[in-house]
């Protein structure tokens, strides 16, 4: 009897398993051809063709990069990095409340009020800052301040979702502890909750600046002030020796400052 | 005796500073603060835009109240096949090109030179950004959702194969070598033992980047890739704030619905 039970080879999923596998995978390209289909239905492919010879062109025009236009950028640089910062600063201020709303245990109330600090975490975060500037220069005019805003919108739900989990993971006997000496509501807060979270919470702003550092350098694309405004200008005239010495900008402020929000983060956690 | 031990013990407490050098401490916060008032002093708002703006504003939020899917439900259509079509042919056009390269970027499976080239694909993918990438694939490629397509392809790589990259080097150890031991080949090692454990998180990171690829989509096309974006775009040059709320809700609901049937997906195949 055991010895038939041996002889069988074997096999990583019963035939039944196989076919319906093999049905979903083909299921999967037919979808695959479907959307490539209804996508290039207007797709030039004399374009396309062209489109080695056309990187070529644009290699060939983008160097050498135009060294001097690097001084004028210095201005621009500061705001992109000043729109990161007070950004980020300002999406602290409204995060952290909606934060405190949307964690399971600090909550006021799981039926209304965390509903909605939930949603405001959702609609932030769908919304892309550049879609978000893109709205805020329409409303306050172009310029820093829109960008401002624009980054700090985007960045409420990341901050505030990433900080709500924190605040959930929270170690309950800590709490316990300092409600036992008969402190208040405030002091369990400032004794008990905060210092728990406050190294995630340092660390997520340090990611999101990083990542928020990165969204800066494009929002001048729709009139948000920064790198962006310049680039476009650029783009607008095809003064691409003066584009490659923007991306190159971009590139290296975006490397500093991961390299900075790395080693921020390495010394606090 | 109790009470000489009770005072040998500090009788307050104070919290340990956040940093605990002081001069460092000092120079930290007054340079931040510095820092503060120079940016803040440098932002230029022209207040009397603002308010005018206000005015915008508050239409803009009347629109959302009142969305007007119809007049530009054309336009909103042709945007939305667009972009959804580009996420889904860059998700898997993505996946497929990084699968290779997230192998070769492993460092337990995959030869140096082999390890080197892949890991400058992904460096090269992750620093740049899609828009700026999209800048560039517009130019070559011409107008349209190709470009697009080409863009979030190119970001997926390098999303994609990293973190598959370290999934594999992350892998238990034990599993490759049982099956190496059998006498398996290489291509029989990445089949039978490092596949299995990493599948069920390349699929959940497959549909997260499917996640991100229709957000980044969305905004695309106002760099001329295609997709809602460049709709989006037109509505509010145009002013035409109820259609630009009409899409923006529309971005809303799908980026929630991906999100939550994401999760679930996740979920039952864990």
């Amino acid at each position: 009897m055991s010895d038939t039970q041996f002889d069988k080879t074997w096999q990583k999923r019963t035939t039944r398993q196989e076919l319906w596998l093999w049905l979903g995978w083909l299921a999967l390209v037919a979808f695959f051809v479907f959307c490539w289909e209804v996508m290039n239905k207007n797709t030039i492919w004399a374009f396309v063709s062209d489109a080695p010879r056309q990187a070529m062109d644009i290699g060939s025009r983008m160097v050498p990069p135009r060294w001097d236009y690097l001084p004028s950028l210095m201005e621009p640089l500061w705001d992109t990095i000043a729109i990161a910062t007070l950004g980020t600063l300002m999406a602290l201020f409204m995060a952290v409340p909606v934060a405190f709303m949307a964690a399971r245990n600090t909550t006021p109330s799981t039926r209304f009020v965390r509903p909605i600090a939930l949603l405001i975490i959702v609609s932030s975060r769908s919304i892309n800052s550049l879609i978000w500037a893109l709205l805020l220069v329409a409303i306050i005019g172009p310029g820093v301040m829109a960008g401002i805003v624009a980054i700090a919108f985007r960045s409420i739900g990341f901050v505030a979702k990433l900080l709500y989990e924190a605040i959930e993971e929270i170690d309950a006997v800590q709490v316990e502890a300092v409600s036992a000496t008969g402190a208040s509501k405030a002091q369990i807060m400032d004794y008990a909750v905060v210092p728990q979270i406050l190294p995630a919470f340092a660390g997520i702003t340090v990611f999101r600046w990083d990542i928020n550092i990165r969204e800066s350098t494009v929002l001048g694309l729709v009139g948000a002030g920064g790198l962006g405004l310049r680039l476009q200008e650029s783009l607008n005239v095809l003064a691409w020796p003066q584009v490659t010495v923007i991306f190159i900008l971009i590139l290296i402020t975006v490397l500093v400052s991961e390299w900075v929000s790395a080693k921020v983060r390495h010394a606090i956690i | 005796m109790s009470a000489t031990a009770a005072t040998s013990y500090p009788r307050t407490w104070s919290r340990p500073p956040f940093v605990k050098r002081a001069w460092l401490r000092w120079t930290l916060y007054l340079g931040a603060l510095l820092y503060l008032i120079l940016s803040v002093g440098s932002v230029e708002v022209n207040w009397v835009r603002v308010w005018e703006g206000l005015d915008r504003g508050l239409r803009f939020v009347e629109g959302f109240l009142v969305p007007d899917f119809t007049s530009r439900w054309e336009d909103i259509l042709i945007g939305m096949e667009e972009s959804l079509t580009m996420t889904v042919a860059s998700t898997v056009v993505g996946v497929l090109i990084s699968v290779p390269i997230g192998i070769g970027a492993a460092r337990n499976i995959a030869p140096l030179p082999i390890y080197a080239i892949c890991r400058a694909i992904i460096a090269l993918s992750r620093s740049f950004q899609e828009i700026i990438v999209a800048i560039l694939f517009v130019a070559m490629f011409g107008f349209g959702p190709l470009a697009g397509f080409m863009t979030l392809s190119f970001a997926t790589i390098g999303f994609l194969a990293k973190l598959l990259a370290e999934d594999i080097e992350d892998i238990d150890e034990s599993q490759a070598e049982a099956v190496r031991a059998t006498g398996a080949g290489w291509w029989q090692i990445v089949n039978y033992a490092i596949q299995p454990q990493v599948m069920p998180r390349l699929i959940g990171l497959s549909l997260y980047r499917l996640d991100i690829n229709f957000r980044e989509s969305a905004v695309i096309g106002i760099v001329g890739a295609g997709g809602i974006g460049a709709t989006l775009n037109t509505a509010m040059d145009r002013y035409e704030y109820d259609s630009a709320a009409a899409i923006l809700i529309l971005i809303i609901l799908i980026v929630m619905a991906a999100e939550y049937s994401s999760g679930y997906v996740r979920k039952w195949l864990q």
